[in-house]
């Protein structure tokens, strides 16, 4: 999505423009698939930063300017609320922040002031500096409030939404994350990401630029410290003179013919799988109106891969697409749907021959919905079908290293590379999440693609 | 370009970029920044849509002009007089 985005931009400003997607289908960790006559999202269980139409500022607005769209394009229906769920303790948010104030003065009375000092040290996006990266946002939270749970339980839904480093997380993205959740807010287009994904294409296409699906890049030529083209899979030579990628960061250089030796990293770690349950009725037919709960099951919240075993179920989301504000002409979702993501390991994963990979995936679907209705109503006797992902899955169809969904540790915010006119834009750079992956696709197009003369 | 159509054409290229922003109270001495919800990226978008449609070049150093209407409009005259408003 962020290389579409991009091309959007290098397109409306006149550069020729090609889009390589190794893939049948465009999106990578956001995009779609059809399965057994149904329609799923691979990545989206929502659009994180909504704000309403006519609202200026933020990330959301930004993207619909850059890409000369419309706010109505993207037909977001906003959440109807979400919860975050530790022992004994359960705030509920939305897309308005005085909830989530108020349920923070109701459960954690003494932190009221607290939470408003932590609200102003946030940091806008536009005064985030390389600097903030370094910071620890576990220490900032430890310096503004006094309860540990509730530090715990506002790490839970941004670290999910999503830090790629394992325990802590840098302050800046820290301010991304809980501005994009907390005081922006989620939101759903009725028909999935395939709209967002399509509207993108469209626009590219009608821009004059080329996508050319089914065609994964094995190789870029380099000459002289630039690149100089690439090489398809099929053998086919393409050149160009600069090269936007959002493969990642490793995957990048591993391409680049220029380098033997593999590249320092610092790969990311953390993949998950999701069960998707598809019911035979709405989930609110089961008393089940949450937009997304994220679940914790001890006063600690650990987000780390799995140290041992296939999958760790002491946290998780589960998310409810049905359960968004969508306009009454959009009707309802076909089929009641329970989405439930949990911290997986892939090296695990990805030793299992195939007949074990098949029996772990029925024991892990048990097991995760087993957890998952501790904290919803009973729904597994009205499932009339499943599908589920693990690690290996997110590896085979994005070709992100290690099913990374969060990518690299570290981020190349500039998006630079040793060479000269080859970036990176996505995940590896800096951003996550459907507006976040959008914006880093136009930030590097302005930066590296549309800079300089013809 | 006289002054007048520099001026349109520049509304018009910020009509294009911020369709959700009001436009007809803007003032001309006044910083845009100060006027309009746009973000350093939007302006950005202003020195791009002039070479996309004059093929105007401006330099990185030279962006500093183009912090209001008053100063756009000065600062292009001289480069765009000869041209012809599309």
């Amino acid at each position: 999505m962020s290389g579409l985005a991009a091309g959007i931009r290098a397109a409306y400003f006149d550069q020729r423009v090609c889009i390589l997607e190794r893939h049948t289908t465009i999106g990578g960790l956001n995009s779609f698939y059809r399965l057994g006559g149904r329609d799923y999202d691979v990545g989206l269980h929502a659009v994180t930063n909504f704000t309403s139409k006519g609202h200026k500022r933020g990330p959301l607005a930004l993207l619909l300017r850059q890409l000369r769209l419309r706010w109505d394009d993207f037909s977001l229906a906003p959440q109807i609320g979400s919860s975050i769920v530790f022992p004994g303790v359960q705030m509920d948010f939305n897309n308005d922040i005085d909830l989530l104030k108020s349920e923070i003065s109701r459960a954690f009375p003494a932190e009221k002031d607290n939470f408003e000092g932590l609200l102003g040290r946030l940091l806008d996006y536009d005064d985030l500096e390389q600097a903030d990266y370094d910071v620890s946002a576990r220490q900032v939270l430890e310096e503004t409030l006094g309860d540990p749970l509730l530090i715990e339980m506002l790490l839970c839904p941004v670290m999910w939404y999503g830090n790629s480093r394992e325990n802590d997380m840098d302050f800046a993205q820290f301010c991304i994350m809980f501005r994009s959740i907390f005081l922006e807010g989620f939101a759903r287009p009725f028909s999935g990401v395939r709209l967002i994904l399509r509207l993108l294409v469209r626009k590219f296409r009608a821009l004059g630029g080329e996508l050319k699906l089914r065609c994964g890049v094995s190789r870029i030529a380099v000459e002289d410290e630039r690149a100089v083209g690439v090489v398809l899979d099929n053998g086919e030579e393409l050149q160009g003179h600069k090269i936007l990628s959002s493969a990642g960061m490793v995957e990048t250089l591993r391409l680049c013919d220029d380098l033997t030796e593999p590249a320092e990293s610092s790969v990311g770690q953390l993949s998950f799988t999701e069960t998707i349950s598809i019911l035979d009725r709405q989930p609110r037919q089961l008393n089940h109106e949450k937009t997304i709960v994220f679940y914790n099951d001890s006063e600690k919240f650990h987000w780390c891969k799995p140290v041992d075993g296939l999958v760790d179920t002491r946290t998780g989301v589960i998310c409810s697409p049905n359960n968004f504000k969508y306009p009454r002409s959009d009707g309802e979702l076909s089929d009641g749907v329970i989405r439930i993501t949990s911290l997986a390991s892939f090296d695990r994963w990805n030793q299992l021959d195939p007949d074990s990979y098949l029996l772990e995936k029925q024991k892990w679907y048990d097991r995760v919905t087993e957890v998952a209705v501790d904290y919803i109503p009973e729904f597994r006797n009205c499932v009339i079908d499943t599908d589920m992902f693990t690690p290996t899955t997110i590896r085979r169809f994005t070709w992100h290293d290690n099913g990374a969904v969060y990518g690299a540790v570290d981020k190349q915010l500039d998006g630079t590379t040793h060479l000269k006119n080859l970036f990176l834009c996505g995940t590896d750079q800096g951003y996550v999440g459907i507006v976040g992956t959008i914006v880093s696709g136009i930030s590097m197009a302005n930066r590296h693609l549309l800079r300089g003369s013809d | 370009m006289t002054p007048v159509e520099i001026r349109e054409e520049i509304l018009d290229i910020l009509g294009d970029i911020a369709p959700d922003e009001d436009l007809g109270g803007l003032v001309d001495e006044t910083n845009f920044r100060d006027q309009l919800e746009l973000d350093s990226m939007d302006f950005l978008d202003i020195v791009m849509e002039l070479r996309k449609r004059y093929r105007v070049q401006i330099p990185e150093e030279d962006y500093e002009n183009l912090a209001s209407m008053a100063s756009t409009v000065a600062y292009l005259e001289p480069v765009m007089k000869d041209m012809q408003k599309n």
